[in-house]
């Protein structure tokens, strides 16, 4: 053969597998509402940046008669690419190939493009889209996905690794995008589980739809597991590529600076948050009065919506934000906002993202439920993760600080770089109310007007204690600053910590409370 | 701001919203140590006492089969049957009575 022909007959294969599980597949995945493969892959990527390999895999089954199926790609498509020019490698699972199942070389080819990735400290973005293990495949089949957790543990705070969920991925699939750091899920395509609806009714006869079960909105709103919510696939693209404008692209760089901007006018600090401690307003309109051009790129929104966690940028530089939400449950701690909080911690400390916490919290959520679902263990994990976090730390008590949670919200004892409060600030045990009740219980009870001797008590131990001066003078806040200086001192706090050297004892690993 | 309600921390009421989570969550209640609950959906295949039998610690009360597993229930501490709410072939949901002791 001629090079030509040889070429010709390249373009022949290749175009072959490109048709990847056929027209008919293609047009049921069309009839879902999902995009194929493909056209996911380039979506994402910049434009004509994608380059596949591992084509003309074949699979490995041998039995009931999969020895005569042809399987494009063995049902994944992986490659690497750039966004905004920066390098990625990619994978995404074909559902229309044999329903995306997991067979052997299918494996093989995700953990390929994985261990390049972390070879090239590069971000992995996982598309999946699968019917789970392929059982003709027996053990082969298992087999992979133990090798691709493996691979997903250790590149874990090496690289990125983003998991998109855009079709079912039940199982053990789901284990995959659970120890990555980031998990996208769009409505109505997204369905996650560990045993489906039908298994659910035949052995416990509780009936429930997959939506129900393991839809997009029950892993953004119930189970945490997801970290960002779309309504379509191309809503949930953009959200990779805005992620990807805030984290570095390996645990040894910083994250791309960009040019600084001012917070929009409208955004005015001394106007959001009321003096009345028990009255509540969004706190992240608190982060957008202090974050460059006011765009703070929230993650979890919907999941522990009692504290806030995501992006924004200072002075050019990404910076992640901690905050107690007043709007939510007063912004108390409890079981699941521990868990969100302390696993953002984790992330920004392991890539290179100073942490911001802005503290407004009574304490911890009062219940039989939370004790029983261990708080106690979930709660630790916030003083864990801000104990361990090197990077620079800064809290700004907004309003009140109140027992545990005070010491927990990165205060000075967790080794905080800086500690500021509003002058309003109420750091203190407990707030007055609770506090007067048990210090004052005797004269209460013994005075003429009970009612009238608590208030004057309250107000008594709110003038003694409930102010930020008490901590100031122990030199556990260090400056006592008004709003509007709030944007000024974090520029500051974070410029003086820029080459900040911070370190632990040498150790295999600690023991977190997981 | 949304549906805005009263939420007592510690003595304090503070005005804020609250999470579905929180507003569904299960009230406590203590356990009666004479009804025994099913621990786990599944069918009844067998019952093997009566309403007014005299039953000791340790004897088999039902067969509840759930996950493949025929599951024994056992009698906690000697007693009475009180009364069986259930029957052979039933299938039961989760923390369902099913036997009461005197």
């Amino acid at each position: 053969m001629s090079l030509k022909r040889n070429i010709l007959d390249l373009r022949k294969r290749k175009e072959k597998v490109l048709q990847g599980g056929g027209e008919k597949a293609i047009q049921k995945q069309v009839a879902m509402g999902k995009l194929t493969a493909r056209e996911r892959v380039t979506s994402i990527l910049d434009e004509d940046s994608f380059h596949e390999y591992d084509m003309f895999v074949e699979h490995e089954a041998r039995d009931f008669g999969m020895e005569k199926k042809e399987l494009h790609g063995d049902g994944v498509i992986i490659g690497t690419g750039t966004i905004y020019g920066e390098p990625v490698c990619i994978f995404a699972q074909d559902f229309t190939v044999a329903g995306g199942s997991l067979g052997l070389m299918h494996a093989r080819k995700i953990t390929k493009i994985m261990d390049h990735a972390l070879k090239m400290r590069v971000p992995l973005i996982g598309i999946n889209d699968s019917g789970g293990a392929r059982i003709q495949e027996g053990v082969n089949s298992l087999a992979g996905y133990g090798e691709i957790f493996f691979r997903n543990t250790l590149a874990s705070g090496v690289i990125p690794q983003l998991s998109i969920i855009l079709g079912p991925c039940a199982g053990g699939a789901v284990y995959s995008p659970a120890l990555t750091d980031f998990v996208f899920v769009v409505e109505n395509i997204s369905k996650m589980f560990i045993t489906g609806p039908e298994v659910i009714k035949t052995v416990l006869g509780e009936e429930i739809t997959m939506e129900e079960l393991g839809g997009a909105k029950v892993h953004s709103e119930i189970t945490g597991n997801a970290h960002f919510y779309a309504l379509s696939e191309y809503e949930c693209f953009e959200q990779i590529k805005k992620l990807l404008t805030f984290i570095p692209w390996n645990n040894t760089k910083k994250a791309k600076a960009f040019p600084p901007k001012p917070p929009r006018p409208e955004y005015k600090i001394e106007e959001i948050v009321p003096s009345d401690p028990t009255q509540p307003y969004d706190i992240r309109n608190v982060i957008k009065s202090v974050v460059d051009d006011s765009d703070f790129f929230e993650s979890m929104e919907n999941f522990a919506r009692n504290i806030v966690v995501g992006f924004g940028r200072m002075n050019g530089e990404t910076v992640g934000f901690v905050a107690n939400q007043p709007l939510v449950l007063a912004g108390v701690l409890d079981c699941d906002s521990s868990d969100k909080a302390a696993r953002f911690i984790r992330y920004c400390n392991a890539f290179n993202i100073p942490i911001v916490t802005l503290e407004d919290m009574p304490g911890y959520l009062p219940g039989v439920d939370q004790e029983h679902m261990g708080v106690i263990r979930h709660g630790a994990k916030i003083l864990y993760a801000y104990s361990e976090a090197t990077v620079p730390k800064i809290t700004v008590i907004i309003r009140k600080a109140y027992g545990g949670g005070y010491i927990a919200m990165n205060s000075r004892h967790m080794k905080a770089d800086f500690m500021f409060a509003w002058p309003n600030a109420e750091i203190a045990v407990m707030g007055p109310d609770g506090a007067a009740n048990i210090i004052f219980k005797k004269e209460i009870m013994a005075a003429a007007d009970p009612e009238a001797m608590r208030k004057e008590k309250v107000a008594e131990y709110r003038e003694k204690f409930a102010n930020p001066y008490v901590a100031a003078a122990k030199g556990y806040i260090d400056t006592v600053i008004e709003p509007q200086e709030t944007r000024n001192m974090l520029l500051h706090s974070i410029e003086v910590s820029s080459n900040k050297v911070d370190s632990r004892p040498a150790k295999k690993h600690g023991i977190p409370p997981f | 701001m949304g549906n805005l309600k009263e939420f007592n921390v510690d003595g304090t009421v503070y005005t804020t919203e609250l999470t579905k989570k929180f507003e569904n969550r299960k009230p406590w209640i203590r356990p009666n140590p004479k009804h025994i609950n099913s621990f786990i959906p599944g069918t009844i295949v067998e019952i093997l006492v009566k309403e007014g039998q005299e039953v000791k610690e340790g004897e088999n009360l039902m067969i509840l089969e759930a996950m493949k597993m025929k599951n024994q229930i056992k009698m906690p501490f000697d007693g009475k049957i009180a009364k069986v709410y259930v029957t052979e072939g039933e299938k039961v949901p989760n923390r369902l009575l099913m036997v009461e002791i005197e």
